[in-house]
This record gives structure tokens, sequence and C-alpha cells, in this order.
């Protein structure tokens, strides 16, 4: 068994900053698609026409409650057999994590309209406020001050999750240790402990800062 | 289409405003919940600038009509309106129905939208936009329900926001507002909309006693300067004397007894209401 090498740490690191790059690139695009879709998603289940809410929840049930690891492996396979073998797997990887966790976040968000009390609704229908109104200046405010936190969490975990997408090729931390170990024989423990110290360093801080918004939210005019 | 219900069917024996048509009309409306009836084949008037305050215990489906004038409520449809009724009129055009051909069928949401625009309403609950500025509470719908200028909405919202007497809140959030200051801006809102009719659903119920004479006589006011037809669901029985013209006594959604508020309050001649009044005067 290979010990702990000091100096492979330093020869590794290159290779997982580069990986933890592009964790923090897939995170920003499946970030985004999980925080716009899930709100398209808890806004169509609330206001669409009925066989609009009842599609859009049966597919966000079954993506919610099918294993991620399965979500990547068969949208990858199936976009590389039967629609272009060329997109790459960072983007199928990324949209398949942001979808996945749309449909977590649209729950938040779900809950988040749901909290808005009865009377904001009949407020806005009494003075015929335009739906758009409604829903820009009134509905999204509140909601997006009840849901923040939980959203923020959502992305965190997402975040930790990144390292499901090596199974396609994408070049994250797991993926670069393993590709260094290939090369070298060596250097596994070492980069799968930097790893685990990167991911701890970015999402400490992120954890913390989502509950500060927390409190801070907590305490604002509404 | 013309309101098919005649005047002498269904006016009230109760002195009424002047002869131009009554500006609300409600023709043997109904409403269920389930199975429970709150309005049952519920008729009366009223006529423009009246004061109209309804009273009776709670579930007699008082609110109950507010809710289906303001349309946050649909009337329980009959099969044939124009026969049968169960349509509401505001100005001579049906309000809870549109004419479709030579029918009247269950509006659509776009025939409310343009309905209700005639009509405002201050709640219980005050129901502000928390995340909002007061000035900005009173302006949102001005802009953007009837169109007017962000300038020319925010000189409304001040002038009205001074009548209430809340000039100095004006950069305030509702949260920021006692009970009673929160109940004035929401009148101010409602106010700013211009209404033909004004619905006040219990609108002192909220606060603790020491607010409720501000709200009440901001109400006053409104009613001493203004035409602005009202109905007015309260519990407040003095109030409801100096303001209104006319008072209805309503149990299990349908009117026991109406008439001038002397009538009523001091001379009773149903003994619900006289069971009621004597219930509501001991509290």
């Amino acid at each position: 068994m290979n010990e702990w090498n000091n100096d492979t740490v330093v020869e590794v690191f290159p290779a997982m900053w580069e990986g933890f790059i592009v964790v923090l690139q897939v995170t920003l695009v499946a970030g985004l698609i999980a925080v716009l879709l899930g709100l398209l998603v808890a806004i169509a289940e609330r206001i669409g026409p009925p066989w609009v809410r009842r599609v859009v929840s049966g597919v966000f049930q079954f993506i919610r409650n099918t294993p991620l690891l399965v979500q990547v492996l068969f949208v990858w396979t199936a976009t590389s057999l039967y629609i272009n073998p060329e997109w790459s797997a960072f983007a199928v990887g990324s949209a398949v994590l942001g979808v996945h966790y749309a449909s977590y976040t649209s729950e938040s968000y779900r809950a988040g309209i749901e909290a808005i009390p009865v009377g904001q609704w009949e407020a806005a229908t009494a003075l015929s406020l335009p739906t758009h109104r409604v829903w820009g200046a009134i509905v999204l405010p509140q909601l997006l001050r009840r849901s923040s936190a939980a959203v923020a969490n959502w992305i965190i975990a997402m975040f930790k999750e990144v390292p499901t997408l090596f199974v396609i090729g994408v070049l994250e931390m797991i993926a670069q240790a393993q590709k260094y170990q290939g090369q070298h024989y060596d250097g596994a423990v070492e980069g799968y402990t930097i790893a685990g110290i990167l991911f701890l360093a970015a999402s400490y801080p992120v954890a913390v800062a989502a509950r500060r918004l927390e409190n801070r939210l907590a305490k604002s005019h509404y | 289409m013309q309101n098919p219900i005649t005047d002498a069917e269904h006016r009230p024996a109760a002195e009424r405003g002047p002869a131009t048509g009554p500006l609300v009309r409600f023709d043997r409306v109904n409403k269920s919940f389930g199975d429970l009836t709150v309005l049952d084949r519920l008729s009366f008037d009223v006529d423009p600038g009246e004061r109209v305050t309804l009273i009776g215990p709670s579930g007699s489906g008082k609110t109950t009509i507010l809710r289906l004038l303001m349309t946050l409520e649909h009337v329980t449809p009959t099969k044939d309106p124009a026969a049968e009724g169960g349509v509401i009129w505001v100005e001579g055009k049906p309000l809870s129905h549109m004419e479709k051909g030579n029918r009247l069928v269950v509006a659509n949401e776009r025939h409310l939208r343009q309905a209700r625009k005639k009509i405002g309403m201050v709640f219980q609950s005050f129901n502000l936009f928390p995340n909002m500025r007061v000035l900005r509470n009173v302006t949102e719908a001005q802009v953007h329900t009837l169109g007017r200028s962000k300038d020319e909405a925010e000189a409304k919202a001040r002038e009205l926001l001074d009548l209430v007497g809340l000039s100095a809140k004006v950069d305030n959030y509702p949260s920021q507002l006692s009970g009673g200051q929160q109940q004035r801006v929401a009148i101010a809102r409602a106010l700013a909309m211009d209404p033909d009719i004004l619905l006040l659903d219990e609108v002192t119920s909220a606060l603790d006693p020491e607010l409720v004479a501000d709200v009440l006589g901001v109400l006053r006011d409104v009613a001493d300067t203004t035409s602005i037809t009202m109905l007015i669901v309260t519990h407040e029985m003095g109030f409801a004397r100096d303001v209104s013209n006319r008072v209805m006594m309503f149990d299990r959604g349908v009117i026991v007894e109406e008439g001038a508020p002397d009538e009523i309050f001091s001379d009773p001649r149903e003994a619900r209401t006289q069971d009621f009044l004597r219930a509501v005067l001991a509290e």
C-alpha cells in the first residue's frame, strides 16, 4: 500500500485545482438552471392549465424519485446515441444536474408560494392588477425572501454532487485524481483528500453566508 | 341586455336614493360551499350613493356578499340565469355573468377584471403589500391597472395619505406602522382607484380598541365628503348608525329585516334582530 506522500500532494494539486475550477463551472451552469427552472416549474404548477400542471408535476416527481447517477448515464447515453454525439460531457452533465436539482428547488419555491397569505392574492385581485405585476411586484419579492435560504442549501447540496459527473468523463476533481493515479500508479489518496478539503473550503463559507442571509431576511420588513 | 328584474319586484320598502336605477342588484343569488348554502336566492338593490350596513351573526352571509361583489367568490350558477336569476348586476350590467349572444353565461376572468374596476374593498386584515413602501402600496394599482402616470398616481396617493393622516409615513414599510395606520393606508389604496362602490369588510375587527376610533373617523370623513356607494359589514353599531342610510339584518343567507338605521337599532320588529342587537350591544 502506498503511504501518504507530501511531494505527491504538491504534484497532484494543479490537476485537482483544474478539477475544482470545473466543479465551480458546472455548479454555476447547473445552479442557474436549478434556480430558474425550479421557479418556472413552481409557477407553472400554480397557474398553468390543468394538463400543464399534471404533466409538469408528473415529470418532476419522476426526476426527484430516480437516482441522479442513473439520470446522468441515461441522458449521456441517449444523447450520444440518438441526438448528437458531439455534445460535451460538461454540457450534458450540467444540464442533467441542473434539471435534477430544479425538481428540489421547485418544491422550495412551491412552499414559498403557498406561504404567501391568501389576503395578498385577494388584495391584488381587488385592485385588478395584471398577472405579470401580481407575480413580478408582489409574489416574487415575497417568495424569493421566503425561499432563498432553502434554495441556497439545495445549490450547496448540488455542488457536492458534481463528482457524480465523472462517470461520463467530466474532468472534475475525482476524475482528475483517477487520471493522475492511472498515469503514476500513485496519488489517489492525496487527490481525494485535496478534493475533500477543497469542497469543504468552498461549501462551508457559502453555508455560513446562506445562514446569515436567512437571519437577515427574517429581520427584514416583510 | 336589459336587467330582467323590474324595480317594483325587488325594491325594498325602506326609503331609497335617487330613482336612476340601482347601482348594485342581487337577483336571486345563490352561493353554496359544498353542501353548505350561504346565500339562498338573495335579492336586494343598492342605489347610487347609498351607504348600506349589513349586520347579522357570524356565518349569516354578510362577508360572502362583499366577496361576491369583489369577485373573490363566484355565485353558484343557475341553469337559466335569464329566467331563474342568480346574477349580480352593477350599473345595469352583469358582474357575475357576461353576455354571450342573447344568453348570460358565467363570467370569465377577462370580464371580471374589467367589471371589478368600479369596485374597491378594504379588508379586515388590511392586506397591504409588505414588500412595498406605503406610497407604492397606493400608487401600484393606479399605474398598472388604471394606466395613470407615475407622477399623477403619486400626487393622488399623497393627497389621500394626507386625508387619512399618514403623509409623514409615505416612506415606511407596512410592518413599521400600527394596525390602525395600516388600515388607513388600505383605505387610501382603495380610494385611489376612484371606485364607484366601496366595500368595507369588518375593517376594525383586527384592531386594538384604541385604534378603532381613528379608522372610523377616516371613514366618516370619506362618507361625509364623497358620494361613494358603500356596503359595510361591521360590528360597530354606532358607526353603522351614523354613516348608513339603510341597515340590512341577515341570518342564514336571507334578509331578516331591513330599514333606516334608527328603525333597526331603536325599534327592531323581528325577534332575531332584537336578539342579535342585544348580544352585540352587550359585548
